[in-house]
């Protein structure tokens, strides 16, 4: 199996045989959302840029598994770091988005009381969203609630309307960042989890030991998410724990999609925002996240008590959805340290920094925490010239906003496998399978099929297209449809 | 631009087919069958063992050759069979929004006949926790997997379901040289019957655990193994597989049906009167989509029951003007179908299917109509998942301005 993936401008050239390759300017270690939107961010400039991850894609761990919201920051705690960076990626991530083929939707979010003591609450959640730069925050008494919620259970008192608290793909997110700084020249090396280190002393470069070979870098950004603390200590310091704290989500049926306009968030406490409902851009609506501190940062594993749990405040939210389907279960881990705030550390006399704690806001967060890192970089002495050929990149969207390739007769015109629907509860045609394969960071599993084209992500979750989805992704990568369901013998 | 038939069928499964091949033979003429699958015949394509055909076609056939058979009648008839065409929606009231490989379109249709069929509900559906390795199957995926792509994708399965369908996939299973470990069903008893349950899983040694729930699935890439719990006793174990096959737990895809405004009721499908009739004029709902599920040759007998009135619907242009009497089941008794009386139409095969939400020995079923009692029966067992009967011959004596029929369970 091929885990490199080498962008076409790159300098540092991968030597097949040894593993080994020139030595980088720089290596980000995880291609989460956090990390990509770093590696997208330096590819802008002549930089030599490396990115290892861990994992099998692009985007796998915490950043698939999350509610997807573009947040303002309204609710963030003044002052902090995070605060600044959220408010600032809200603004740069929703302009982004639109040239990058992102799905986003401006839906606003409806912040709930529903006793006596969360209304008196909701005017202080609306002094601190002043206090953060945000003003656009109104009382929304309860008949206009009701008006623009019908199917909001009986019972709820009033809201803070946050008109521009968005809808994002967690999925497309990463992928974009990602595919950016691939086709400007940056070289991703999947599978390849940061084991060892020997930092460079002197003005040597490091050199990065990984079960996919040996790599040399001048500078390393440590963007490792539910790692970063392990990557921190091989440089030697011991400032915070990363403690998983996970989230438990459940999916519903795109038919109950028509029960919600908004956002609806509930008050929040002094641990979690608490569970959301929500519409996704894919035309579902997601119900979470739980908030379980655990031991094990692999601890992705759904519970009964944590679905009992959703299934019954779901119902409570929303009585309707007693009558719908549920499409999907999804469990992530937020990378929490015990700090309030992100971690985020430049060490310019170790050529290192540290990006992490990002916690459930990297997605908003991530550009605005790529500039931020950019910048510390360039005081540090790295030197930023920008690259006049930078080559923008348009990822296909597939939110349900944006015309699908089913429903644009001139694609189906131009190869009328766009006309051939393969899976038919997310209306994905032949072609997009084909495009995915062979994308510059091509889908190599059905996990990463899904995540790129919706396939068998929908209501029958393959029961009709599991066969032909995966003959499709096999012929196009390759590879066997045994392998792909991991049977081979 | 838009397509106009006669009648327009969404699905080209048995009951599609069946609808069409009749229609056909009663004179229609421009009868279109929409398939969004490269082949026409439906769920039986990949249900590749004996029993088919039986009650419609006078024969025993496997479902491959059933598919096929079906789909050479329809062709003979003159019926035009699109395949690969995916209905996405409604542009009006019986003009449905297609794709297919020559381009978007429209197809406009006198009648319309939504026979869309039924699907079963994925493990995500069931809340099953635990982790998400790949190895998590339904039956209909593993039957393509197997039939069509001839894939070896287990070793050793635990089969979730103890309906009809269960037993199916362990032969499939064991087609594909997977051992099945258990089978593991919530009901205190298997729901499929003695003969069946021997040919597939009695001879093979299959552990059948009742009263057992599947609490956690294991595995990093694929499955590793199973945690069952005994609802009962509390108990837990661990059954080491590779693979976990979801079965049975049928639901309506019912998306068109819904997205029309279509009223669904009880059985999750659109609510029909006993010509098949939705709430919707001049759209007719027929086979598995209506009562999911029952084996092929009962939809294709419903599709071909539709056909008789959407060929009287053509020739009158009349709709009833008066609402049907609704036919309402009481708990433990889960749905009936269909669930309305409208007119003198007699259900297809002259009888009604229903499901049970519970086990229930020797009960005694009440047909009534505000207190006036239509009609009884003795059952010896209502088996839960498993279809049961009820006779039609009560429907004459249903008052058509009356208030609704209720179906009633009196434990003896």
């Amino acid at each position: 199996m091929s885990v490199a993936i080498t962008g076409s401008g790159g300098r540092a050239r991968m030597s097949a045989a040894s593993g080994a390759a020139a030595t980088f300017d720089i290596a980000v270690v995880g291609a989460g959302v956090v990390g990509a939107a770093i590696a997208r961010e330096l590819a802008r400039y002549r930089l030599c840029i490396l990115v290892l991850e861990a994992a099998a894609d692009v985007g796998a761990g915490t950043s698939k598994a999350n509610t997807a919201i573009l947040h303002t920051g309204f609710d963030a705690k003044p002052g902090t770091l995070e605060a600044e960076l959220v408010r600032r990626g809200h603004a740069l991530l929703a302009r982004h988005a639109t040239d990058a083929g992102i799905p986003v939707e401006r839906l606003g979010a409806l912040l709930v009381a529903w006793n006596e003591e969360e209304r008196t609450a909701l005017p202080g959640i609306a002094a601190r969203a002043r206090q953060n730069g945000y003003a656009a925050v109104r009382d929304v008494d309860a008949a206009e609630l009701y008006a623009r919620e019908p199917a909001l259970a009986p019972g709820a008192l009033a809201a803070l309307e946050i008109p521009d608290e968005s809808i994002v793909c967690p999925f497309t997110t990463p992928l974009a960042f990602a595919t950016e700084a691939v086709v400007n020249g940056a070289t991703l090396i999947l599978q390849a989890p940061l084991v060892a280190i020997a930092r460079g002393g002197n003005g040597g470069a490091h050199a990065l030991r990984t079960p996919r070979g040996e790599f040399h870098a001048r500078w390393v950004v440590n963007a490792a998410g539910l790692g970063a603390d392990d990557v921190d200590r091989l440089f030697g310091h011991t400032r915070f724990t990363v403690a998983p704290r996970r989230g438990e989500l459940v999916v519903f049926d795109k038919l109950a999609r028509p029960l919600l306009r908004h956002i609806v968030l509930p008050v929040p406490t002094a641990r979690t925002k608490g569970v959301l409902v929500s519409p996704t851009v894919l035309g579902n609506l997601v119900l979470g996240p739980t908030a379980d501190d655990v031991p094990d940062k692999s601890a992705t594993e759904s519970t009964a008590a944590g679905l009992d749990a959703l299934m019954r405040q779901g119902r409570r939210l929303l009585p309707a959805l007693a009558d719908e389907e549920v499409t999907a279960v999804y469990v992530g881990l937020r990378a929490a340290t015990e700090h309030g705030d992100y971690q985020i550390h430049f060490h310019p006399e170790q050529r290192y920094v540290c990006v992490a704690g990002i916690r459930s806001t990297g997605l908003t967060a991530s550009m605005a925490i790529a500039e931020h890192v950019r910048d510390g970089l360039r005081d540090g002495g790295l030197v930023l010239e920008p690259r006049a050929d930078f080559q923008a990149v348009r990822m296909p969207n597939i939110g349900e906003a944006s015309p699908r390739p089913y429903c644009r007769a001139d694609l189906i015109a131009a190869d009328p496998d766009y006309g051939r629907i393969v899976c038919h509860c997310e209306r994905v045609t032949r072609r997009e399978i084909v495009d995915a394969a062979r994308a510059a960071i091509p889908a190599r599993s059905l996990d990463g099929l899904r995540r790129r084209t919706r396939a068998t992500f929908g209501r029958c979750q393959g029961f009709y297209c599991t066969a032909a989805v995966t003959r499709l992704l096999a012929d196009a990568s390759g590879r066997t449809v045994a392998e792909l369901l991991g049977a081979e013998r | 631009m838009t397509d106009d038939a006669d009648v327009v069928i969404v699905g080209g499964g048995p009951a599609g087919l069946a609808a069409a091949i009749e229609l056909r033979r009663r004179g229609v003429g421009r009868v279109v069958v929409l398939e969004r699958e490269a082949d026409a015949g439906g769920i039986p394509r990949h249900t590749d063992h004996l029993g088919f055909g039986v009650r419609d076609l006078r024969c025993l056939l496997s479902g491959p050759a059933y598919a096929a058979r079906y789909v050479r009648l329809a062709q003979t008839a003159g019926v035009d069979v699109r395949t690969e065409t995916s209905v996405t929606g409604w542009e009006r009231p019986r003009t449905l929004a297609i794709t297919a490989p020559s381009g978007r379109g429209s197809v406009r249709g006198a009648a319309i006949v939504l026979a869309t069929g039924c699907r079963e509900r994925p493990r995500a559906a069931r809340l099953v926790p635990g982790a998400r390795p790949l190895g998590v199957f339904t039956t209909g995926a593993l039957q393509q997997l197997v039939h069509l792509e001839k894939q070896r994708v287990a070793r050793r399965a635990v089969v979730v379901g103890a309906e009809h369908v269960s037993f199916s996939a362990v032969v499939t299973l064991a087609h594909a040289g997977a051992t099945t470990a258990a089978i593991v069903t919530a009901e205190p008893r298997r729901q499929s019957h003695g003969a069946l349950v021997w040919a597939t899983a009695g001879w093979r040694r299959v552990p059948i655990l009742t009263d057992t729930i599947v609490s956690r699935i294991a595995g990093r890439r694929r499955v590793e193994g199973v945690e069952v719990t005994n609802v009962v006793s509390g108990a837990t174990r661990t059954i080491d597989c590779d693979a976990v096959v979801f079965t049975g737990d049928w639901i309506p895809d019912h998306e068109l049906a819904r997205t029309g405004g279509v009223v669904v009721d009880a059985t999750r499908g659109p609510r029909v009167d006993t010509a098949l009739r939705t709430s919707e004029p001049g759209v007719f709902a027929a086979g598995n989509l209506v009562h999911a599920a029952e084996a092929g040759d009962v939809a294709a007998l419903s599709g071909r029951h539709a056909a008789a009135a959407v060929a009287a619907f053509l020739r009158s242009g009349s709709w009833p003007a008066t609402p049907p009497v609704p036919i309402v089941c009481r708990p433990p008794l889960r749905w009936i179908s269909p669930g309305a009386i409208a007119g003198d139409a007699r259900p297809p095969r002259d009888r009604f299917v229903m499901r049970v939400g519970a086990w229930i020995d020797d009960a005694r079923l009440e047909v009534s109509q505000g207190g006036r009692r239509l009609w009884q029966a003795r059952y010896r067992t209502l088996v839960p998942r498993r279809s049961i009967a009820l006779d039609a011959t009560w429907i004459a004596a249903v008052d058509r301005e009356g208030p609704e029929i209720t179906v009633a369970v009196d434990r003896q």
